[in-house]
């Protein structure tokens, strides 16, 4: 069924097809109506869950894995500052293996106070063990919802699905909305080994020496190694049943192309217009949107730039004192391979100002004239 | 008295661990009680038998024994909410002398 919606309600559906059991969220701003719409369908029936209204973001996670650690399916949304607000349980969430799915709207953090969108709220959180999806349309931001719970599940490891504020969130597109039957059978029941109940009572989390600690991170990191083959296999298999991939990556043009864009969420698709562009003018332009950040893919990543003579990162995003953190992760991803291409780092949209189609041919035209990149930062559209 | 039936489990390999820590005994050997400085001592010729210092201790390091406030020296830390809490003040906390 075809169904035209925002960004924040194409997170609320993934979570109801998802058949979540457990919602938990601080009903106001920073949220937005992703939760607004779940509160709505648990009161009609449409989904059968429990919805917890608590009073932090904070909190709100500290629920999410009381839930799942009883072992029910559970989400949870949030951006910029509430995020920020939930740090500690983030990684109580990913160093206690609950496989929780939660919404980031990519909401620029304040001050000064601001709802429109970067990606410094979720990269902030980049090391928390929580994987992580940035989406570039509605319709992906539903399908995402779906396979990242197949996938956090399977690894136990929590995953977040995240969208620009504005440029996603509050922008209405088409959504063809999978059938509850097809998704019932993509996503199975959770039914964790391990769970929390009266009936085999564990005591969870607790005081943890050095004669185990290590492993404990030893075994999360060897399982993150093992989500990159699993996002791709679960994404072939949602294409089976629904006829649309979900992949690490997103290559656009990229086949014959001599210089990329590397680009993540909606301004990745705002690429493949300049792409298509810059073609019409003569340059073998491509796009390479970067899906998943964490787990990092390094080997997609190596495999379409490996071909290329130029490419050049755009971060929605800094690393204040270092630079854009894609391009840092890029860079690494590239370090000492052969046929490795000429690297270059945007910083541009910043707080919401628009990264358009001029952006890339403007950082088209600077990589491009250029012979080596000697600029930790290039920045697009600053007023200086 | 509570029976202590868990044991401290050390684990000899990652493969053998579960993902999340659960259940490892560490408290059998982790006895906090080591931590005190001060320590409660229940006067029962003024205990009421009331079974509030029992319901407000957070470790919980108080067993009622035959109607009777028992104190587990074991794992009490001393926080004292058990004497702020009597109602009456049958509890005193006491220095440790080490």
């Amino acid at each position: 069924m075809k169904k035209v919606m925002m960004g924040n309600h194409a997170l609320s559906y993934g979570a109801m097809l998802s058949r979540s059991q457990v919602i938990a969220a601080y009903p106001i701003t920073p949220q937005t109506q992703v939760v607004e719409l779940l509160s709505e369908m648990c009161a009609d029936g449409t989904l059968d869950a429990q919805f917890i209204k608590v009073e932090s973001e904070h909190s709100a996670m500290a629920a999410c894995i009381g839930s799942s650690v009883a072992g029910a399916r559970s989400f949870t949304a949030t951006s910029a500052q509430g995020l920020a607000l939930m740090h500690e349980m983030l990684h109580w969430a990913a160093g206690g293996r609950h496989p929780i799915v939660m919404g980031n709207i990519n909401r620029s953090m304040a001050p000064g106070w601001s709802i429109w969108t970067d990606q410094n709220d979720s990269l902030s959180q980049r090391d928390t063990g929580w994987m992580q999806f940035y989406c570039a349309s509605n319709q992906e931001v539903v399908d995402t919802v779906i396979q990242a719970f197949k996938v956090a599940e399977k690894l136990m490891i929590p995953a977040m699905v995240i969208l620009d504020a504005f440029a996603l969130s509050h922008t209405y597109e088409v959504v063809d909305v999978p059938d509850q039957a097809l998704v019932d059978k993509y996503l199975p029941p959770f039914k964790p080994a391990i769970r929390l109940t009266p009936d085999d009572p564990r005591a969870f989390g607790g005081l943890t020496g050095s004669e185990h600690y290590m492993e404990l991170r030893y075994k999360l990191q060897k399982d993150m190694e093992k989500a990159p083959a699993l996002i791709e296999e679960t994404g072939r298999e949602f294409e089976k049943v629904f006829g649309r991939h979900l992949g690490l990556v997103d290559a656009y043009r990229c086949d014959d192309a001599e210089f990329v864009f590397v680009t993540s969420g909606t301004a990745g698709y705002t690429a493949r217009a300049a792409v298509d562009d810059l073609r019409a003018s003569g340059v073998k332009a491509g796009n390479l949107r970067i899906k998943v950040f964490r787990p990092f893919p390094f080997d997609k990543v190596r495999e379409v730039l490996g071909k290329v003579k130029k490419a050049a990162v755009v971060d929605r995003n800094c690393s204040y004192g270092a630079g854009g953190i894609f391009y840092q992760e890029v860079r690494s991803a590239l370090f000492g391979q052969a046929g490795a291409p000429l690297l270059f780092g945007y910083v541009a949209g910043l707080g919401g100002r628009d990264i358009t189609t001029d952006s890339f041919k403007e950082v088209a035209a600077h990589a491009l004239s250029k012979g080596r990149a000697d600029e930790e930062i290039v920045w697009i559209g600053v007023k200086k | 008295m509570r029976e202590k039936k868990a044991r401290k489990i050390v684990f000899k390999s990652a493969e053998e661990m579960p993902l999340m820590i659960c259940s490892v005994g560490s408290q059998t050997h982790n006895l906090t009680g080591a931590w005190r400085n001060i320590r409660p001592e229940v006067d029962r010729s003024k205990c009421i038998r009331c079974g509030i210092c029992w319901k407000f201790c957070p470790e919980p390091s108080i067993d009622i024994v035959d109607e009777w406030p028992v104190v587990d020296y074991d794992y009490c830390k001393g926080c004292g909410i058990c004497a702020e809490e009597c109602p009456s003040k049958c509890i005193v906390m006491v220095e440790e002398r080490k």
